[in-house]
């Protein structure tokens, strides 16, 4: 079975919500729609604050290429336009609507009935997905009409579609895929034609065998379309990973998946793609899974856009009493939340609730030069090295040693046996030397 | 609401690796030699490991508490791990006074100078050895039998040559077999005899991943081949390379003392050029210094180039070149 050959490790699984079926969750009060969900420029507003929308409506407009379009999850009133704390925990730019009834807008087709036809040329696909506001789903946020749009001279020779789900307890995708197969097919087979290849291959690691046979029994007629089982390996889901892992193929470093010819989208964004084509229907809602050893009720959750975490938690079973941390994604890559009232964004896969005692990080000693972070960092860097060079603020060996392509992908601190917080200082390595690079193109 | 939240980066789960787990590990994996030599030297043998690991617990809690003025790292298990190969280099029959000096130099002068465990350039086991070695060549060079050998031999001697002492004196008929040498049924310090237990612990290592093949198979693998050209050069003068091999301190060096995190490389590559040129060194030693042994040596010079190779051997980066 295939995998990448760099690096890479085994975390625990727990994935507890697995066998859980998708429930809707209750609309909230208020929404708050934060205006940057994605990579690129922030979304410039087009309602104002007092008008009434309706679910669907366009709230604010793609700021540039490279952003997305953001649309009312809810209908209601703006109540206020201001910041509110995201993920990242940091106060940004949000539009406040309370929530009045569920009026949606009139060209949303609301149907549940498979659309399977779809005529439209591809210039007309990718206008439809970027004016649906269409983002990776995964979590990266990047805007996928873009990497529809190969730039010229670029050609596509393959589609690979990320059902990896590596991170340990998250299941959104796994579950959209065992409800909504048809479905993805279809928006699969319309990013064919947008792209215009002739080839597109799942990728689902082994532990979801339900779904590989599931997606294979749906793909049976069409022979363009290739289900291909992964071994379990972490970060098989991070977008250069799963394209060497799927075609053999390492993209280099700097450059991007167009480069080597392929398009990655991931599993949750291919649906998304069908309600936006197929329904009319932009991107408000998403599937998350709420999750955590302690929580009375986990699950996978169909939720609008702008629904604060605290409703989630709610929906679980309510926050457990040792609740140490709440995490917004994975424990390998999420982020850890300041409060409960942080909004889902288009790229909230989940909603991890840690129990005190595995909130705390064991306390670090002295580096025992074991190379371990060596042998599992999947870009092959040394993180032992990276790590001490930030601390010591040398940036330009920084740069010289690779630190931009790191992922954070988190190997190098979980497989440390001395505790060492590895990306914590990588992190900051590779902030202050981004900038030094762009302070040097202006 | 009222409730303090944690808040880091992540990763925020642990693979629960820790440094005391592969130190353990690294004891355990040693414990079969251990047993080896306690019934091929009787209870000498035991004794020489007690004290050895007592005084570098003993030393290293003192230097902790009284030089430095910070916590003990005791728990780590590196201390005791240090005492233990430290023994694992010492003849069965060496006065307690001459362990504990060695304990000192090992764990004050190579281990704790430095800033502990992680800091230390060489190998403190070693280090230690190598100055008992230069200052008390007399005991540090006299091997007792082993029970196998007494029992055969039928004579009241109690101490031999080892076969590298035979080698070097150009006695190759007097070498013990390759399966005596295996099994341990040859003079030598107490980790030294039993090349099939030490291969056991190396095994263990391998399967729980402490350690990875890459630095004792190299070693291994240019021993056995420089050896073997000497060896076809001139049959009379140089040993075949199965005996060097199953001698001395080749198996407890390769697997145990130079796969040392601390002081061996980083990167894969960087372990392999560091295992070739211990495997040489070692070799050319043996064959053309004055000492009959040259492991400690070689694995002490490849520690002093650690810090170079890690300079030049990076590891496979993730991208193809660009075009």
């Amino acid at each position: 079975m295939k995998t990448f050959t760099i690096g890479g490790i085994h975390p625990p699984e727990s994935k507890l919500t697995a066998g859980k079926s998708i429930v809707d969750l209750p609309l909230p009060k208020q929404a708050v729609v934060l205006l940057g969900q994605h990579i690129g420029a922030p979304a410039q507003l087009v309602v104002e604050r007092g008008a009434v929308v309706k679910t669907g409506q366009l709230l604010a407009k793609a700021g540039g290429f490279v952003s997305a379009n953001i649309h009312s999850p809810v209908s209601g009133k703006i109540a206020k336009i201001g910041e509110a704390v995201d993920a990242s925990g940091y106060p940004k730019p949000a539009v406040f609507i309370d929530v009045t009834e569920d009026d949606w807008a009139e060209e949303i087709v609301r149907t549940e009935k498979l659309e399977r036809e779809c005529r439209l040329t591809p210039e007309e696909i990718v206008a439809k997905i970027a004016e649906a506001g269409i983002v990776g789903m995964g979590g990266a946020c990047f805007p996928a009409s873009v990497k529809l749009t190969p730039p010229p001279g670029k050609k596509c020779d393959l589609l690979i579609i990320n059902a990896v789900e590596c991170e340990p307890y998250l299941t959104a995708d796994h579950r959209l895929m065992l409800e909504k197969g048809p479905e993805i097919v279809i928006g699969i087979r319309i990013l064919m034609k947008a792209l215009g290849v002739d080839r597109a291959v799942i990728g689902i690691e082994e532990n979801k065998p339900d779904a590989i046979e599931l997606m294979r029994h749906l793909t049976i007629s069409y022979p363009t379309i290739e289900v291909l089982p992964l071994q379990m390996h972490y970060p098989q889901g991070g977008e250069k990973q799963l394209i060497e892992a799927v075609s053999g193929r390492q993209v280099p470093s700097g450059a991007l998946p167009i480069d080597v010819g392929k398009v990655v989208q991931n599993v949750g964004t291919v649906y998304a793609v069908y309600e936006a084509v197929q329904k009319n229907k932009p991107l408000i809602e998403r599937i998350v899974t709420v999750t955590g050893k302690s929580l009375k009720h986990p699950g996978n959750f169909r939720v609008r856009i702008g629904t604060p975490i605290a409703d989630l938690i709610e929906a679980a079973g309510g926050l457990p009493d040792n609740a140490g941390k709440i995490i917004s994604g994975g424990p390998m890559m999420g982020k850890a939340l300041v409060g409960m009232d942080v909004p889902v964004a288009k790229g909230t896969s989940g909603v991890l609730v840690m129990d005190e005692a595995e909130s705390v990080r064991k306390p670090a000693v002295d580096c025992i030069r074991c190379g371990k972070c060596i042998g599992a960092c999947p870009m092959g860097l040394e993180p032992y090295l990276l790590s001490a060079l930030a601390e010591r603020q040398v940036w330009d060996r920084l740069e010289k040693e690779h630190i931009m392509d790191c992922i954070e992908c988190g190997c190098c601190t979980f497989t440390c046996p001395a505790n060492r917080p590895l990306l914590d200082y990588m992190r900051v390595g590779k902030a202050k030397v981004g900038a030094i690079i762009r302070s040097r193109k202006k | 609401m009222d409730k303090k939240l944690y808040v880091s980066m992540s990763p925020h789960i642990h693979g629960d690796d820790s440094v005391a787990k592969n130190m353990y590990r690294v004891i355990l994996a040693l414990v079969p030699a251990l047993l080896v030599s306690v019934y091929a030297f009787g209870w000498p043998a035991l004794l020489v490991t007690a004290i050895s690991i007592a005084s570098c617990v003993v030393f290293e809690y003192l230097i902790t508490r009284f030089l430095m003025k910070r916590p003990n790292t005791l728990t780590d298990g590196s201390a005791v791990l240090t005492g233990l190969l430290l023994a694992f280099n010492l003849p069965s029959n060496l006065p307690w006074w001459i362990i504990v000096i060695g304990a000192l130099v090992a764990i004050g002068m190579a281990k704790m100078s430095f800033g502990g465990l992680g800091n230390n350039i060489f190998n403190p086991a070693l280090v230690g050895r190598v100055f008992l070695l230069i200052s008390f060549p007399q005991q540090m060079t006299t091997w007792p039998l082993t029970r196998m050998q007494i029992a055969a031999s039928g004579t009241d001697a109690l101490t031999g040559a080892t076969p590298l002492g035979l080698i070097k004196a150009g006695q190759f008929d007097q070498l013990p077999s390759a399966i005596d040498m295996l099994l341990g049924n040859t003079g030598g310090s107490l980790g030294e005899v039993a090349a099939l237990a030490l291969l056991i612990g190396v095994v263990y290592l391998l399967v729980t991943k402490t350690i990875t093949w890459h630095i004792p198979v190299s070693i291994l693998v240019t021993v056995f081949i420089f050896a073997a050209c000497l060896h076809l050069g001139n049959p009379e003068r140089f040993a075949d390379p199965l005996t060097h091999l199953l001698t001395g301190g080749l198996m407890l060096g390769a697997c145990f003392m130079a796969t040392d995190y601390v002081t061996s490389p980083m990167a894969k590559s960087g372990q392999i050029v560091y295992g070739i040129g211990i495997g040489v060194l070692t070799v050319l030693i043996r064959s053309f210094g004055s000492y009959p042994e040259g492991v400690s040596f070689a694995i002490l010079i490849m520690n002093a180039v650690t810090p170079i190779i890690n300079l030049y051997c990076k590891p496979k980066r993730f991208g193809e070149p660009r075009k």
